[in-house]
C-alpha cells in the first residue's frame, strides 16, 4: 500500500518560492484533491509529479522506489492532462485520439473512449468544430483510452479536468476516476470543488496549497 | 520507429489540410527568385552565373518561414508536454518535425528549383548539380532551423530571433551549394563539394535532434 509519496518539496519559479516543504502520500485505489488560491502551485506540484518541472528540493517515490532512479519507467505510469486542450483542429476527433493512444500504445481502448465520453457521434467532425467542452471532453478521452489498454498508466495526474464541462461530462469523468480508482489506480487532481469533488467523496483526500509559502 | 512515423505521418496530414505554410515557402521561392531579374536586368550572360547563388539564397529564406511554426502549435495547446511523457524520445519527436519540415518545404523547393533554373537560364549541366546540392542542404536547413525554432519557443518575436540565431549557422550550407552550381557551370570537379555538403548533413543528422530536443525541455520547464 505505498503508491505516491511526497516529502519536503520544495518549488521556486524564477525568484519566487512557490511551495516549500510540501509532502503527501496517496495510496493505491485513492485520489488526492489540490485546492488553494490561484498562483498557490497547484499546476506546479503536478507537472513536477509528471517531471516535467524540476523540484529545488525534496524527494518523491512510487511504490517506495525513489523516481529519480528511473525517470523513463516513472514517464510510462503517468497519464498527465494540463490546463491545455493538446487537440489539433486539422484532424478528425477520431485521428486526434488514435494519434495519442497509438502513441501512448492505448490503440485497443480508442473506440470504447469515444463512447466513454461521449464523443462518439463527433468522430468523424474535424476538430475546429468542436467547442470548448467538447475539447476537453477529447482529451479526457485519452485517459479512457489508457484505462481499456492493458498499457494503461496506474498514475493520473489532472490538472482542473472539469474546467469548461456541462454536468453530463462531470458525470462521465467521475465514473472513469472512480474506475480508475477502483483499479487500484493512483489520482492527483488540481480542483476548485464543486460536482467532481462530489462525486469522489469517499475516495479522496484533501491537500490545500498556501499561498504563501514559509 | 512506428511511432516516430506516426508522428510524421499526423504532421504531413496537418501541413496538407492547413496548406499555407507549404504553399507560402514555395510561392515565396518563385517570386523571390523571379524579383532578382527585374533588379539587375535581363541580362543573358549575368543571370546564369548568379542564378546558383540566388536560387540558393533564396531556398535558404523561404525554409526559414515556416520555422517559427515548427513548434509553437504544439507548445500553446500542451502537446509538447504530451510528447515529453510519451515512449517516444523527445530527440525522435524533433527529428520527426524536422523531417516533416523537409518533407513540407524542402520537397517543394526541390521541385521548383528546376524551372527557377531555367528562369535563369543555367545550362542544363547545372541542373543535377543544382538539384543534388540542394537535395543535400534543404535537409541540413531544416536540422539547423529547428534547433533555432526550439530555443525561441515562447519568446516574443520569435521569428526575427530565429533569423538572427540560424542564419549565421546556414552560411556554409549556402557557400558550398552555391560553390557546387558555379564549379559545373565552370567544368570544374564539384563532387568533393557535395561530399563537404553530406558532411554537413550527417553532423546536423547527428546532433540537431538532440540539441532540439534539450531547447524544448527547457521550453517548457
Amino acid at each position: 500500500m505505498q503508491g505516491l509519496t511526497v516529502k519536503g518539496l520544495d518549488c521556486v519559479r524564477g525568484e519566487r518560492l512557490v511551495f516549500a516543504g510540501v509532502a503527501l502520500a496517496v495510496n493505491p485505489g485513492r485520489a488526492l484533491l489540490l485546492s488553494g488560491a490561484n498562483g498557490s502551485g497547484k499546476s506546479s506540484l503536478l507537472r513536477i509529479l509528471a517531471g516535467l518541472l524540476q523540484p529545488a528540493a525534496g524527494t518523491l517515490a512510487w511504490e517506495g522506489e525513489d523516481i529519480a532512479t528511473d525517470s523513463e519507467a516513472h514517464r510510462r505510469r503517468i497519464a498527465y492532462v494540463g490546463h491545455a486542450d493538446p487537440v489539433k483542429p486539422g484532424l478528425t476527433v477520431c485521428e486526434n485520439l488514435e494519434f495519442w493512444a497509438r502513441l501512448y500504445g492505448f490503440e485497443p481502448g480508442i473506440e470504447p473512449a469515444l463512447y466513454q465520453f461521449g464523443i462518439e457521434h463527433l468522430a468523424d467532425l474535424p476538430a475546429r468544430y468542436l467547442s470548448a467542452g467538447q475539447r476537453r471532453r477529447l482529451t479526457l478521452a485519452r485517459l479512457a483510452a489508457g484505462q481499456n489498454s492493458p498499457a494503461g498508466p496506474p498514475l493520473w495526474l489532472l490538472d482542473e479536468p472539469a474546467a469548461g464541462l456541462d454536468p453530463d461530462a462531470v458525470a462521465m469523468l467521475a465514473n472513469s476516476i472512480l474506475a480508475h480508482l477502483a483499479n487500484e489506480g493512483v489520482a492527483v487532481i488540481a480542483s476548485h470543488g464543486g460536482r467532481l469533488d462530489e462525486a469522489l467523496d469517499g475516495h479522496t483526500s484533501r491537500l490545500v496549497l498556501q499561498d504563501d509559502a514559509p | 520507429m512506428i511511432r516516430l512515423l506516426l508522428l510524421i505521418r499526423r504532421e504531413l496530414k496537418l501541413a496538407f489540410r492547413g496548406g499555407t505554410d507549404a504553399a507560402m515557402a514555395v510561392v515565396f521561392f518563385i517570386l523571390a527568385a523571379t524579383l532578382f531579374p527585374f533588379g539587375i536586368g535581363p541580362d543573358i550572360e549575368v543571370l546564369p552565373r548568379i542564378g546558383g547563388g540566388v536560387i540558393w539564397v533564396v531556398a535558404l529564406l523561404a525554409s526559414m518561414l515556416s520555422l517559427e511554426r515548427m513548434f509553437s502549435a504544439d507548445y500553446e495547446d500542451g502537446s509538447l508536454e504530451q510528447f515529453v511523457l510519451s515512449p517516444l524520445p523527445m530527440g525522435m519527436v524533433a527529428l520527426a518535425k524536422m523531417i516533416s519540415h523537409w518533407l513540407t518545404t524542402g520537397v517543394l523547393l526541390l521541385a521548383a528549383a528546376p524551372v527557377l533554373a531555367v528562369f535563369y537560364n543555367l545550362p542544363s549541366t547545372a541542373f543535377v548539380p543544382l538539384i543534388v546540392s540542394m537535395l543535400l542542404g534543404t535537409p541540413t536547413l531544416s536540422l539547423i532551423g529547428a534547433i533555432g525554432a526550439a530555443l525561441t519557443l515562447g519568446a516574443r518575436r520569435s521569428g526575427v530571433l530565429i533569423s538572427l540565431l540560424v542564419l549565421p549557422l546556414y552560411i556554409p550550407v549556402l557557400i558550398f551549394g552555391s560553390l557546387v552550381v558555379d564549379s559545373a557551370l565552370a567544368g570544374r570537379e564539384y563532387g568533393s563539394l557535395l561530399m563537404v555538403l553530406g558532411g554537413f548533413l550527417l553532423v546536423a543528422l547527428a546532433t540537431a535532434p538532440w540539441a532540439t530536443a534539450a531547447a524544448l525541455r527547457q521550453a517548457i520547464d
